[in-house]
């Protein structure tokens, strides 16, 4: 597990403070770190469900609201983030989770490879995720296990490929379209 | 030339003349006047509540005359519109559904007196095209009628939408029915007559007018008029929002218009209804007929006197209808409209039972003497 | 009844003969506006099943965003919630500062406060204005229009367009007050005031709304908490979340307003919620123009601000900045930033990712309207026809930020 200091401020938060004590022994946590005061934790694609589960649960953190799923393509630069070389991880699914309760935020990563694009349905623990997974499958192909409905959303069901992949050309021709105007 | 004179003046020939004047003059003020002039009035008036300027682009040279030729700027183009199919469509009940909806708010007019009983040159005329005994009998039967026009509108244009909204609509239309009969039931019971004609002549003193009498019953009557008519808030059928345009969603050109026409007609002959049974038709309120007769049979002499009485007459009745017209516009443009199944809940759980207890009050009301029967 | 009926193997359907209906619903229909499907499974008028499509209105905004320079998002993020567009830009323009680590003068952050509400209030009455027109109400919807019309003649005044304002900067904003500004929101406000109020009496009271509005589309705390619910629609169902004062930012630290919650998450309570909260905002433009300081609207630090105009056309500093600026874009240091503002519609964040590079690596914008019409399923089975209108008109579809 790789740490980086918070940049601008100094110590950390009670959030990442107590996600570190349980998560932490728990082995699942690949990196953390809190940049521009955005506590970001970074965890195994298998584990997602134990640590989504937690932060829900937990007395102390109470993640209720699962507010945005999305996913990023770091094809060509996975320079920017230390662990993503050595996982040979192209994709990262992004949750940003929280707690009306506690008025606090965490952000989660998972990367993935571009081999195996597969992470576990959250849809289990919060309902919402379900168009937002629909949507991360839809225009960067990561899947979602145990999705009960995980189909195409905003593009048409005869689109190929995902278009926020790096790799898709912004002026790709879709074979419904065709070829030149 | 003597022989046409001669003609004309047989008895029969004269009384189909003169009847013959009447359906003239009643179609044209409905179809000629009131539908265009109404779809004008409700574009303006509409534009006053709402704070804008409202329909003034139409103009022939410049010449505007406030937006009154959109009119026929509108029939116009409505006229050279595509008539439009479906596929699949029942072809022949499609194209007789808008003729089925507009004929019975047209007939309807038959029996509703616009005048009194004037004598002009030795001849009686009766300001109403036909005199029937059970006027307010025919006025339900043939009113029934319309819903038919919708009905297969709804079903023969092969549209869900038009489906559902001809549901609507036949749901709606009987249950008002059924109502709107009970309302008028009190008034019948008070002045002893289904003629039309009979009930306004009974209303020539202002303290006999239904609305004096039996205004629960044209409050009540009034609703069910608005729901009669499908206008909002009673539009549901045709609920822009929900069901595209309800029954007549794959209605264009002329058809469409009929369909549209319609609504205004059935608008007015309700109206006309209304002004007969419980606004005293054309009688001026605390001024008698003979009172006009006099005066008007002094100054002018007996015959143009009372041709100048007939025609106050008339315009006292257009009047009456006018203002009810704009009432019904005026709830138009303020309310919201009703969901389905609260229409019907307001029709039979509380205009249906208000206008029983209406009819039991009328009834005790005459039998102990509080209400006396003029 | 009904289960019983299952129990003693008798099918209602089967024995009367009747069947379900499916029908589409959109995207060409009146109440949908070509934003969106609904599949529709109808036993009579009662909606047994609804299956939402969206999608209508995609037009790739976060590709499109990648290939731009960091200031050339904003034209695209007006055109997500387009009712309220400048609330988009300040998101943006936020999170993008975030990540360079920037804090805009005190002026901006007034100037931006004072027409996040501006375009709240418009997103709030388009949004209040067509719920009553799709309900019948035309009058009630043209005051509002009219309301916003003159809302936007203010805006105009400050930035020049009506629509799509494009208002906002990295590191600042584009243009400062007008002269004569206070006097005309003045003028603006209580007219606005006087539309509100004739709003007010046609329908808030009014038995038909009441009827159609009540109890419908109604949603418990607990599920709206679940599906990812934010804003008025959350605050309906009585929770009183709000960015504004659960995560203060610009100077809303410093303004005095309430936060309506209604109790039982029907359409009513969202009306509701959404007329107080054109009131507030109303209060908090006021408010701003009130304790709003002179100084300057942008960041001192040539890095981040485009040059003015003047100085642009007449020194050489200038110019080789705004040259760099526009062809090459502002270097963003790498990083990864999530902020979040309160949109007309909920919580909306931006989640930027910079690589350094002149453009956004990614550039993810949380809609708040795509996790209510996610719900929408749940809101409607079950009612009837007519109460998708309502219900679909309070949850606030806009196709461009749920579609984006």
């Amino acid at each position: 597990m790789s740490e980086e200091k918070n940049s601008g401020q100094g110590g950390v938060s009670d959030v990442m403070a107590r996600a570190k004590a349980v998560l932490g022994p728990m082995g699942v946590l690949i990196h953390t770190h809190c940049q521009h005061g955005d506590d970001t934790l970074v965890v195994q694609a298998e584990d997602i469900l134990k640590v989504m589960e937690f932060l829900r649960e937990d007395k102390s953190l109470r993640f209720d609201m699962m507010m945005d799923l999305t996913a990023v393509d770091y094809l060509g630069a996975e320079e920017m983030h230390p662990y993503l070389k050595p996982m040979k991880a192209r994709f990262e699914v992004v949750y940003h989770l929280y707690s009306i309760e506690k008025n606090h935020r965490i952000r989660v990563k998972v990367p993935l490879t571009e081999e195996s694009p597969f992470v576990d349905s959250i849809t289990g623990i919060w309902v919402g995720a379900d168009w937002f997974e629909r949507e991360a499958w839809d225009l960067y192909g990561v899947v979602f296990r145990g999705h009960p409905n995980l189909k195409r959303i905003l593009l048409y069901e005869e689109f190929e490929g995902h278009p926020l992949r790096k790799d898709y050309g912004k002026m790709k021709r879709q074979p419904l379209i065709g070829p030149v105007n | 030339m003597d022989s046409i004179v001669s003609l004309i003046t047989q008895p029969l020939v004269l009384e189909l003349l003169i009847t013959l004047v009447k359906i003239g003059f009643i179609l044209g003020l409905t179809i000629g006047f009131f539908a265009p002039m109404l779809a004008w009035v409700e574009r303006k008036q509409s534009a006053i509540m709402q704070d804008r300027v409202g329909a003034n682009r139409a103009g022939v040279f410049g010449i505007t005359v406030i937006g009154l030729l959109h009119s026929l700027a509108d029939a116009i183009k409505l006229i050279f519109k595509e008539d439009f199919i479906p596929r699949g469509a029942e072809r022949g009940l499609h194209t007789l559904a808008p003729v089925i909806a507009i004929i019975p708010s047209l007939v309807v007019f038959a029996v509703i007196p616009f005048g009194g009983q004037y004598t002009l040159w030795g001849h009686e005329v009766n300001l109403v095209i036909a005199d029937l005994d059970v006027g307010l009998l025919y006025v339900f039967a043939i009113g029934s009628l319309a819903t038919y026009g919708v009905v297969i509108a709804g079903w023969s244009s092969n549209n869900n939408w038009s489906l559902l909204g001809g549901l609507r609509a036949s749901a709606q239309m009987f249950s008002y029915e059924v109502t709107m009969g009970l309302t008028v039931i009190g008034l019948v019971m008070f002045y002893q007559s289904l003629s039309l004609v009979d009930i306004v002549a009974k209303q020539e003193n202002f303290w006999h007018w239904g609305i004096i009498w039996h205004f629960p019953a044209f409050v009540l009557f009034l609703g069910c008029a608005v729901a009669e008519n499908k206008r909002v808030p009673f539009d549901a059928p045709e609920a822009e929002a929900e069901l595209v345009a309800g029954y007549f969603t794959e209605y264009s050109g002329m058809k469409f218009v009929m369909f549209w026409t319609a609504e205004f007609l059935e608008m007015v002959s309700i109206s006309g209804m209304c002004v007969a049974l419980f606004l005293g038709g054309h009688h001026i309120p605390f001024v008698t007929q003979k009172f006009l007769l006099t005066a008007f049979g002094d100054l002018l002499g007996q015959d143009i006197g009372a041709v100048v009485v007939m025609l106050i007459g008339v315009g006292v009745f257009i009047t009456k209808l006018v203002i009810l017209l704009v009432l019904q516009m005026t709830i138009r443009w303020t309310m919201p409209r009703f969901r389905y199944d609260q229409i019907m809940k307001l029709g039979w759980k509380m205009i249906l039972p208000l206008s029983l207890c209406w009819i039991f009050l009328v009834g005790v009301g005459i039998l102990t003497g509080v209400m006396p029967r003029p | 009844m009904r289960e019983e009926d299952k129990e003693r193997g008798y099918d209602f359907h089967k024995a009367s003969h009747t069947e379900t209906m499916t029908i589409n619903m959109g995207p060409s229909h009146p109440a949908t506006h070509g934003t969106v499907k609904f599949f529709l499974t109808l036993d009579g008028e009662t909606i047994e099943d609804i299956d939402v499509e969206i999608g209508y209105l995609h037009r790739a905004f976060e590709k499109e965003c990648e290939a731009q320079k960091w200031n050339g998002v904003f034209p695209y993020t007006d055109r997500l919630d387009y009712t309220a567009s400048v609330l988009n830009n300040v998101g943006y323009a936020m999170a993008a500062e975030k990540l360079i680590g920037i804090e805009v003068p005190e002026r901006c952050k007034y100037l931006r406060t004072m027409i996040s509400e501006m375009a709240r209030m418009s997103g709030h009455y388009t949004n209040v204005g067509a719920g009553a027109l799709e309900l019948g109400a035309l009058t009630a919807f043209i005051y509002f229009i009219e309301a916003r019309e003159l809302l936007w003649d203010l805006i105009e005044s400050i930035c020049g367009a009506r629509l799509t304002h494009n208002y906002v900067r990295i590191g600042g904003l584009t243009n400062d007050l007008p002269d004569g500004f206070r006097e005309n929101v003045k003028r603006v406000f209580a007219k606005n005031r006087k539309l509100w109020d004739d709003f007010d009496i046609m329908l808030t009271k009014n038995r038909i709304f009441l009827d159609r509005m009540r109890d419908t589309g109604g949603i418990s705390q607990k599920d709206a908490i679940a599906w990812g619910f934010t804003g008025p629609c959350l605050r309906a169902a009585g929770v009183p979340y709000d960015v504004r004062r659960a995560q203060p930012y610009l100077m809303y630290d410093r303004m005095n307003f309430d936060i309506p919650v209604g109790s039982t998450g029907d359409n009513f309570d969202r009306y509701l919620v959404r007329m107080e909260e054109i009131k507030q905002s109303m209060s908090i433009v006021e408010q701003c123009l009130e304790q709003m300081p002179e100084g300057p609207i942008n960041v001192d630090d040539a890095r981040w601000r485009m040059p003015s105009k003047d100085d642009s056309s007449t020194k050489m500093e200038p110019l080789i900045f705004h040259f760099k600026q526009i062809i090459e874009g502002q270097s963003i240091p790498a990083g990864e930033a999530y902020q979040a503002v309160e949109g007309a519609n909920g919580e909306l964040g931006f989640y930027l990712v910079s690589n350094g590079g002149g453009k956004p690596w990614k550039c993810r914008v949380r809609p708040p309207s795509f996790a209510l019409t996610s719900a929408l399923p749940l809101l409607v089975k079950g009612s009837m026809l007519a109460d998708l209108i309502p219900t679909f008109d309070m949850i606030n579809l806009i196709g461009g930020e749920c579609d984006r």
